[in-house]
């Protein structure tokens, strides 16, 4: 009982989930400066902006629903947090398993941007709804993608549990091989999740503001920003155990020092790709998840049918 | 001829570069030597003609007389341009810019400053800022 | 959603200075808009007539923080004409080759703009970064990176050495390989394109009756440029070419832009090697002879005209500065019909919009949401000034004559 709450609270969960975060938010600031040549903030401007705007004040616009205003920042990091508990980190071993928890874990995330959504709904400002407006219609051109990218693994483990589908890429690491498409495509539509270059639509600063959080400020805000800094963690462990399933059998701490490079590969690649993109349009977005990203997606489902059938028997 | 992730090499290549950036406060980088900043003011050279007073876009510049064939300049930073006419202007080259640029102050009359005020008379300069 | 009404400015992220967009949206297109300017009003034209001829240049060189050489150059070009002044031919090169720095300048600091209204970051870095060799060439040149103080009435201030000649060229070189570069994202990066092509398009009629100036106009293939048509300074001894395009949209706004660097950088190269020897000044008169002139300048973007009338004193009677941005605005409104609000930022970017040199006059426009008639005839205002000087300044000005046209 008392692991468990440690688990949960401390370690793997809110705390250590926290300070990663805070941690992948300077890499990929770091990162994204570098690539622009350009120096970067220092190590602990992240924790800084946290606490910075913890001290300020926050204002809730009089036309808001103040009480949905203030919880669905909370909803946002809980959903994240619960998300993470159910992935494997450095073994094939998660805190809570049950058939099906892929599934459990994708709509975890799906919850925050729904927040996202709601917060900019209840902000009644006009930069607010057009960004939360924009929130939900990107939802619809990557979710489907993005869920096809990371079940077609399971398919091939025959499997809906992520402890499963670790153990048995554990077993054949070298299956991992026939993803790489699903991987691509995943990490592509985790850019629009995440609400990253190119698919920053909803929080464009120079056409609609802040997007959804337009009106937040002080710790809402800072809730807000943890969330999605969690959000990229749990995304990134999530794209790991699924795609990347190496080193799991090892000492527990080459096997954890394995998972933070992991990790540091994914928001390598995340802030690669957010520096080399133009930010697009919604319609082109839309577009591309349709036209590209879905069918890709596709392919790499009948991939795995076909390696189903010859592979596993 | 469409080529998507056309920055990738330039931007892989950045990494190992040195930032283009500086920090700021404890790096600075050379003036160039006709940088026009702070003036500075040679009483000894200058004969009251005031043509530097005439000629100042923003009125920042006042010559005092202080005594016989003595004067001062009082220059306003937070008015001044930093154009730099006052000292084509003067004809016997009293005025001259220097390289001093950082000229912010908490406080307005810090501004105000009065060059070449060791002369005997001690002029309070505060309080009319 | 339903159509809602969305302000984009006075105060706006995408905005570098005040202006005020109204757009009425259906979901995310366009469906009209009505364009307001004048939050920058800062009497600047007034104030010239208040200062002497050298106060003013160093008063109208701070219309534009980026072009501000533009400015002075074409207000002395127009004191000059009616002074009667000779320059030296090397006063002349000089003032085109900082004329052409500045044009570098800010065609990079707008590539940089373009990139970050599009989401594109990283372009923005690296133009900023090569923009501050532009920058370190000119403050090298005149002793500061903006608001240069280069003229004077009849010449320039500073002189440039053989050995400054000799720094600047590899600069020049190291500049040009950048856009090169430049120009290749620009026609092969997909999203890039994806963002700039067939967004704000205005077609070469629109653009010929709407007024577009400049780089604007160019991109729609309208064939103009000062430095060709009416050269002044040192441009009738340079060989160059003026960059026009087809595309008729940002994109070609784009590739007018990043073309004329390179012909800038030609332009440079031939002004350095082919600088004469001589004075770089005229001495010239304090009071200048009554007279009146107009004086045109390419700008960077487009055509900037002064009209200064001078009365026999130190001080102009009038000046009246007619900035490149007010003959854009207006076609601002032509691009986004039919577009998307994403595309606002970047078609608004796209014609370079300095709002501060455009706003010269407030008039006061009948405004689309107030209830108010707000046109005052020129009897009304006349006798409310009259009014107000008799109040607060005890001044009877009902006896002075005014034209028989009002």
């Amino acid at each position: 009982m008392i692991y468990t709450l440690f688990s949960i609270l401390v370690f793997p969960g809110l705390l250590f989930l926290s300070i990663f975060g805070v941690i992948a938010e300077f890499i990929d600031r770091r990162l994204y400066a570098r690539f622009q040549n350009r120096m970067g903030p220092p190590w602990f401007q992240p924790v800084a902006d946290f606490i910075k705007l913890l001290a300020k004040e926050e204002l809730i616009p009089e036309e808001a629903d103040a009480r949905m205003f203030k919880i669905l920042p909370v909803f946002a990091v809980a959903a994240a947090v619960t998300a993470f508990l159910y992935i494997p980190l450095w073994n094939t071993a998660s805190l809570f398993s049950f058939e099906g928890d892929i599934i459990v874990v994708l709509y975890l995330l799906t919850l925050p941007t729904l927040t996202f959504f709601l917060a900019g709904w209840y902000s009644t400002s006009l930069y607010a709804m057009i960004g939360a407006v924009r929130t939900l219609t990107q939802l619809f051109a990557y979710e489907v993608p993005l869920f096809m990218g990371i079940l077609s693994p399971a398919i091939l483990a025959d499997s809906w549990s992520l402890e499963a589908i670790t153990r048995f890429y554990g077993e054949h690491p070298w299956y991992a091989l026939f993803n790489i498409l699903g991987f691509a495509v995943s990490v592509i539509a985790i850019q629009g999740k995440l609400e990253r270059i190119p698919f920053d639509i909803p929080e464009a600063e120079t056409e609609v503001v802040g997007g959804a959080f337009t009106e937040y400020s002080g710790k809402f805000l800072a809730l807000f920003r943890m969330a999605i800094d969690i959000e990229m963690v749990v995304c990134a462990a999530l794209l790991a155990a699924v795609f990347l399933p190496f080193g799991l059998e090892l000492h527990p701490v080459i096997s954890f020092v394995i998972f933070i490079v992991k990790l540091l590969v994914i928001i390598f690649i995340m802030s690669l790709m957010r520096s080399i993109f133009a930010r697009l349009r919604i319609d082109q977005m839309v577009n591309f998840c349709w036209k590209y990203l879905a069918p890709a997606a596709l392919l790499q489902i009948l991939i795995s049918f076909i390696l189903k059938g010859i592979l596993v028997r | 001829m469409i080529k998507p992730g056309k920055m990738f090499a330039e931007v892989m290549n950045n990494v190992f570069r040195k930032p283009a950036t500086e920090l700021y406060p404890f790096v600075k980088t050379e003036k160039p030597d006709k940088f026009r900043g702070k003036l500075e003011f040679y009483s000894e050279k200058c004969i009251g003609c005031k043509l530097c007073m005439k000629d100042c876009p923003s009125n920042a510049i006042t010559i005092n007389k202080i005594g016989e064939k003595k004067f001062e300049a009082i220059i306003d930073l937070d008015k001044c341009v930093y154009c730099a006419q006052c000292v084509d202007t003067c004809p016997k080259k009293a005025l001259a810019a220097t390289k001093e640029f950082e000229l912010a102050q908490l406080v307005h009359s810090k501004l105000r400053v009065t060059l070449n005020a060791n002369i005997e008379v001690k002029k309070t300069t505060e309080g009319q800022a | 959603m339903g159509k809602v009404m969305i302000p984009i400015g006075p105060q706006h992220p995408a905005l570098k200075e005040p202006a005020s967009f109204n757009i009425t949206l259906d979901g995310e297109k366009i469906l009209d808009m009505i364009v307001k300017v004048g939050y920058n009003h800062r009497g600047i034209e007034k104030a010239c007539e208040q200062r002497t001829y050298i106060q003013d240049i160093y008063l109208l060189e701070r219309v534009c923080g980026i072009c501000s050489h533009t400015h002075s150059t074409c207000f002395l070009q127009a004191v000059e004409e009616i002074a009667a002044l000779e320059l030296p031919k090397r006063a002349h090169y000089l003032r085109t080759i900082v004329a052409e720095l500045e044009r570098v300048h800010s065609h990079l600091l707008w590539l940089g703009v373009a990139g970050h209204e599009v989401g594109f970051d990283t372009l923005l870095m690296y133009s900023w970064r090569d923009r501050e060799i532009v920058m370190d060439i000119l403050s090298m040149l005149t002793g500061n990176r903006v608001n240069y103080a280069m003229n004077t009435v009849g010449g320039v201030r500073r002189d440039i050495s053989p050995d400054q000649i000799k720094t600047i060229l590899p600069l020049v070189d190291i500049l040009e390989e950048r856009t090169k570069y430049y120009i290749q994202v620009a026609s092969e990066e997909v999203t890039l394109i994806e963002r700039l092509s067939k967004v704000g398009t205005l077609s070469h009629d629109d653009a010929l009756k709407l007024g577009a100036a400049g780089p604007t106009a160019r991109a729609s293939g309208r064939d103009i440029d000062v430095r060709r048509d009416d050269p002044y300074a040192a441009y009738a001894d340079l060989s160059f070419k003026v960059i026009t395009d087809n595309h008729n949209d940002v994109l070609g706004r784009t590739l007018v832009r990043v073309g004329e660097l390179m012909e800038s950088y030609k332009m440079i190269r031939q002004l350095l090697k082919n600088i004469p020897e001589g004075p770089i000044a005229v001495k010239a008169p304090r009071k200048i002879q009554a007279g009146e002139a107009l004086s045109r300048y390419e700008a960077p973007r487009g055509e900037d005209v002064h009209y200064v009338k001078a009365n026999g004193t130190d001080r102009p009677e009038r000046v009246k500065v007619r900035a490149p941005t007010l003959a854009n605005v207006q076609a601002v409104a032509a691009m986004l019909k039919n577009g998307y609000l994403a595309d606002i930022p970047i078609v608004v970017a796209a014609i370079d919009p300095c709002f501060s040199c455009t706003d010269r006059m407030m008039v006061s426009m009948k405004d689309a949401n107030s209830r108010k008639e707000n046109f005052i005839d020129w009897k009304t205002l006349r006798q409310y000034s009259i009014d107000w000087y008799k109040q607060n300044r005890g001044v009877d000005m009902s006896k002075i004559k005014i034209s028989k046209r009002w």
